[in-house]
């Protein structure tokens, strides 16, 4: 079992009071709260924070890992021989626990081990684990590994870290922020008790052409000023795979072109739309031929792009 | 190794969860569930039953609500306020992950 420092985590004296160690607590629990927090490493911090806090502010549990003494942080310890006369049902091995688990069934002078294990049905308890995927996985559906070191009661009731290794099979469909529930895959429960479930939290990787909303794709779609003029005729790809687009003559910039059904699959049957947005791309260099021909196109129409800036320069030069 | 494959279950509205499966797996009081639901951060899928059950799409606000109950103290319309602005910061996150992925897309086109 490693030491770990309460009183330096939060960040107050060994002979802070309790009012003090609450406060410590508020504080850096607004700090860090990972719903709150956008902190790197603000998950973790705020999980030392709580498990201090859950010790320090209870006068049994402080008691008792003040009696540990200074070990250095970080370094593995095994409490002073006389805890077992002083906390009935210590447990005989200290070995794949966690400070934490330890102090947490420590209440009324002894461990509650023996007590859960009697009779005391404990349910396991929930977690969840962000899971990243990409967009094809999306689309297709795929098997995540899950590596995961949980809490869980041993025979005696109590805690100990104990590895879960199992895939989990993410239907196609899922979206970004999509929650998943994977049952009774959390820690385990305790003489009957329920076994916690994990949830999986899906994160869409960011891909280097497609843009998702919901389950909806867009994509931008280069033109050339004359492709964009004539129409024409692409390959287009979308996560799917490449699909043919007819291009309609006299695409401007920014017209939406959909392709109905061919966004992400729902989970229940359909699937959004995929959005080619048109961009009007000029070469980075026109030859002299090429230059010509645009001079004969700006001599022979009358176009005018910016119509719309007419009424608002008629205001502006009357009100000068 | 044999890795075991485990299925998992959606949760979208069309899974339903009864009021008190709600409150056992958010940890949350009936009482701070009803001022959820009073300023509209959750909704039973028929709010004028007689007893509520909700669309398994409110789990995750749920459970974040009962993680800041339990570890802020917050009390119900403090609870009401931080989901709403968490709500908004996801949002805002999702834009921002958007106009990432789109400012990526320039850059290698460059």
């Amino acid at each position: 079992m490693r030491y770990k420092d309460y009183y330096e985590i939060l960040g107050v004296p060994r002979t802070a009071g309790a009012e003090e160690i609450k406060h410590a607590y508020r504080r850096l629990a607004r700090k860090y709260h990972p719903d709150v927090s956008k902190e790197t490493g603000a998950a973790e911090k705020f999980k030392d924070v709580a498990e201090a806090y859950q010790t320090l502010k209870d006068a049994e549990k402080r008691a008792a890992f003040d009696q540990l003494g200074q070990p250095r942080s970080g370094e593995q310890f095994r409490p002073p021989p006389d805890w077992q006369a002083r906390y009935r049902d210590t447990p005989s091995s200290f070995d794949d626990m966690d400070l934490a688990d330890l102090f947490a069934g420590l209440q009324g002078g002894r461990f509650r081990a023996g007590q859960a294990s009697a009779n005391m049905a404990i349910d396991g308890q929930d977690y969840e684990v962000s899971v990243p995927i990409s967009l094809a996985d999306a689309y297709h559906g795929t098997q995540v590994n899950l590596d995961l070191k949980l809490p869980e009661y041993d025979a005696h009731g109590v805690l100990r870290r104990t590895p879960h290794t199992f895939a989990a099979r993410i239907p196609k469909g899922a979206s970004d922020g999509q929650r998943l529930r994977v049952p009774g895959k959390g820690g385990k429960g305790l003489n009957g008790g329920r076994d916690g479930d994990l949830y999986l939290n899906i994160n869409l990787q960011p891909h280097h052409l497609f843009r998702v909303t919901g389950h909806d794709v867009y994509l931008d779609l280069p033109l050339a000023p004359w492709e964009a003029a004539l129409g024409t005729s692409i390959e287009l790809p979308t996560p799917d795979g490449p699909v043919r687009l007819k291009i309609p003559p006299g695409s401007s910039s920014g017209r939406q072109l959909r392709l109905p059904g061919r966004g992400l699959p729902r989970p229940h049957g359909d699937a959004g739309d995929l959005f080619a947005i048109v961009q009007i791309v000029m070469p980075a260099a026109l030859n002299h031929h090429q230059r010509e021909l645009f001079k004969q196109l700006d001599a022979s129409s009358e176009f005018n792009p910016r119509a719309h800036y007419q009424q608002e320069m008629g205001h502006a030069s009357r009100a000068h | 190794m044999r890795v075991e494959l485990t299925e998992v279950q959606w949760l979208n509205p069309q899974q339903e969860l009864s009021l008190y499966e709600l409150l056992r797996i958010s940890g949350l009081t009936e009482s701070d569930l009803r001022y959820l639901v009073e300023f509209d951060v959750l909704t039973p899928i028929d709010p004028l039953a007689s007893t509520w059950s909700f669309g398994a799409d409110c789990l995750p606000m749920a459970r974040t609500a009962g993680r800041l109950q339990r570890d802020l103290d917050l009390d119900g319309p403090g609870l009401a306020v931080a989901l709403t602005l968490i709500e908004r910061v996801q949002e805002l996150e999702t834009r921002l992950r958007e106009l990432d992925a789109r400012r990526l897309r320039e850059y290698l086109s460059d």
